[in-house]
């Protein structure tokens, strides 16, 4: 029962990581680097908008994603009785 | 100086600069006094009972060096969108850490890196191997660090440069011995303190002068003060181009190297022991995650405000000096020139500063670092300001020399010598050798910050590659991936940091060929900086293929991997 309980709490821990890494993934690798260019096209106020996430909106993000993590996981430990 | 002291009104910089810094170090070593370690624990890792905001603290002044405070908002002046690298890579990382290594780690409950790896893949020569590369890791950086330190010093308190180092390291001895992590983790608050007081004190006052926006990291955005509905930005796009260099936006590294460089340094960041080690020194998981937020949330105060100072000073560089008779020079340009951090030669005899792209034709040399170091004087801040800097950069410089002095000592005194060499020494006897050893280490560093060999500063930067290819893969599969056994992570970590080490080799240092090969023999367009991903990846790839043809790891050690996923009962782990 324990183990069940372990494996189903890993599975939900996954997938939170996927989701939270391929939003890390777009906005640094994607709209900072990749697709920077295309973005350029799009201004915000004197930013154009793939310069404005190289240099600022990526890591605003990151900020966000890990405190969006701590919430989802501390729920997620309640829910499994493993927090303390 | 007697400059300074004939045109001072009031108190003049140099002495501001002595009560600043004077009152900086008077309170870190009282707190080192105060927080002195009487247990193995408490040198390690703090007693484990830090709370998640002072940890946070403490990994933001722990992670912030010299260069993050004087270094990077220069380094991006001169190179646009493309200092991008640095500003993703050192803080993106922080998202890899939270998720994916900082809470397991915390849970898993020994004190080193090397202690992990070699209880997760139950072999004596995967810890060795750890210790190895924690310590080239380690000492790369620090000696990079001290020799930071002597260069703060020397500028503010008009020392020389080995002076600067011999006082650094006396006080990083004093309270790194005295205090081990304990005493590190509480200075280096204080520390934070006064480095982001420091950073934004001065950016806030230049960017309400040039946009009339009291917040930076909005200012850069914004429409020029004087009236004129210009962009800033635009501004300096165009005056760039004006002067022969790419449009400040736009950068000029190829997209596939941009690309291998923020990655190595995210992933780098990830691996790198020092900053790893503050997250077993919280209580619980839940803490350890909490505080890895919160230290990314303090440095992105700076990482953000950085590229805004930039776009301030290379502006106000611009406009400042270009074109201008040298005759009428700003105070300032005069005073940075006898430091030679600016130089200028007049080539065409015309009298007046020419500062353009093309390198036969340019006058104008600028040191990287003015562009924070002489902002506040260029934008004509008051005295206390101007002093407020060298407290900051001595702060930055300290912090994080002390915590890889740390790493260091750890690795020896726990992971060599109590683990390896003499099992059965007892908890005095492992203090005593833990003091020992971080006196060694402060020796070593304060040994190549005197005397630097000419590659340290060139390979400083490659640290991160180094961690990148040896202990993030061997970290992240040990949990995750529950049948990684030993021989598939030890050969994964000796191909990988064997990889980059030769790369570093020959296309940074160059000692395989008669001179540097250049950047068209990099493998696909990658640089030395980038090659971390590379290498990385091959760590990856050498690991499942060996794992595939060797045993499973045995029944106990996949135990501790489901232990580890599981936050609860980190408090009660296992106290060795």
């Amino acid at each position: 029962m324990t183990k069940q309980k372990a494996k189903a709490y890993w599975k939900e821990n996954i997938r939170y990581l996927i989701i939270l890494l391929a939003i890390w993934f777009i906005v640094s690798y994607g709209a900072g680097i990749l697709f920077k260019d295309e973005l350029n096209q799009i201004r915000l106020g004197g930013f154009k908008l793939g310069f404005w996430f190289a240099q600022q909106g990526s890591m605003y993000v990151f900020v966000i994603l890990i405190f969006v993590y701590v919430r989802l996981m501390n729920k997620l430990d309640k829910k499994y009785g493993y927090d303390e | 100086m007697m400059n300074s002291f004939l045109f001072a009104e009031g108190i003049d910089v140099q002495n501001w600069t002595y009560i600043l810094v004077g009152i900086t170090f008077a309170l870190y070593i009282g707190i080192a006094i105060w927080s002195r370690a009487g247990s193995t624990k408490e040198f390690y890792v703090a007693g484990g009972g830090v709370s998640p905001l002072a940890n946070g603290m403490a990994t933001a002044a722990d992670w912030m060096s010299a260069a993050s405070f004087i270094s990077m908002a220069g380094i991006i002046s001169f190179s646009g969108y493309d200092g991008a690298v640095y500003l993703m890579g050192w803080t993106g990382g922080y998202v890899l850490l939270a998720l994916l290594l900082a809470p397991y780690l915390r849970k898993f409950g020994k004190f080193t890196v090397p202690d992990f790896i070699g209880d997760r893949y139950y072999s004596k020569t995967a810890r060795l191997v750890a210790v190895f590369c924690a310590l080239l890791v380690s000492f790369t950086y620090v000696a990079g660090q001290m020799r930071g330190v002597g260069i703060v010093f020397s500028r503010f308190l008009e020392v020389d440069i080995n002076t600067g180092v011999i006082i650094g390291m006396i006080i990083v001895l004093f309270y790194a011995v005295l205090g081990g992590m304990k005493g590190i983790t509480y200075t280096q608050v204080a520390q934070y303190c006064v480095l982001i007081f420091a950073f934004m004190v001065p950016a806030i006052f230049i960017s309400i002068q040039m946009t009339g926006n009291p917040i930076p990291q909005l200012g850069f955005g914004s429409t020029l003060a004087d009236g004129s509905g210009t962009y800033l930005l635009d501004k300096l796009d165009g005056l760039s181009t004006q002067l022969g260099f790419n449009e400040y936006t736009e950068g000029s590294k190829t997209t596939i190297d941009v690309f291998a460089i923020t990655l190595a340094l995210m992933v780098g960041t990830a691996g790198l022991p020092h900053v790893i080690v503050r997250f077993f020194t919280v209580k619980r998981v839940k803490d350890a995650r909490k505080s890895a937020g919160l230290a990314l949330l303090l440095i992105v105060i700076l990482y953000t405000t950085a590229p805004a100072v930039s776009v301030f000073a290379r502006t106000n560089l611009i406009e400042t000096v270009s074109n201008q008779p040298y005759a009428d020079a700003p105070e300032w340009f005069k005073k940075w020139e006898t430091t030679g951090l600016i130089s200028f030669t007049d080539k065409n005899n015309d009298g007046l500063i020419k500062y353009v792209a093309n390198e036969s034709q340019n006058e104008l040399i600028v040191d990287r670092d003015i562009m924070v170091l002489a902002n506040p004087e260029i934008a004509k801040l008051p005295n206390w300001v101007i002093a407020l800097v060298a407290a900051g950069g001595l702060a930055a410089a300290l912090s994080t020399a002390a915590g890889l002095l740390l790493v260091i000592s750890a690795s020896v005194s726990h992971d060599l010598v109590k683990k390896i060499i003499k099992p059965d020494i007892s908890e005095k006897g492992e203090l005593i050798a833990a003091r020992l050893s971080a006196v060694g280490a402060v020796c070593v560093s304060g040994y190549f910050g005197i005397n630097p060999p000419g590659f340290v500063a060139a390979v400083v930067a490659l640290a991160f590659g180094l961690a990148a290819a040896s202990f993030f893969p061997a970290i992240i599969l040990g949990i995750f991936y529950k049948r990684m056994n030993k021989e598939g992570a030890i050969a994964g970590m000796i191909v990988g940091i064997t990889a980059m080490l030769l790369y570093m080799i020959k296309y940074k240092l160059g000692w395989f060929d008669a001179e540097l090969p250049d950047k068209s023999a990099w493998w696909f367009g990658i640089s030395p900086e980038g090659f971390g991903t590379v290498a990385m990846v091959l760590n990856f790839v050498v690991s499942f293929v060996v794992m595939k043809f060797t045993k499973s790891p045995p029944e106990d050690v996949q135990e501790i991997v489901e232990n580890i996923r599981i936050p609860s009962g980190a408090g009660e782990a296992v106290n060795h």
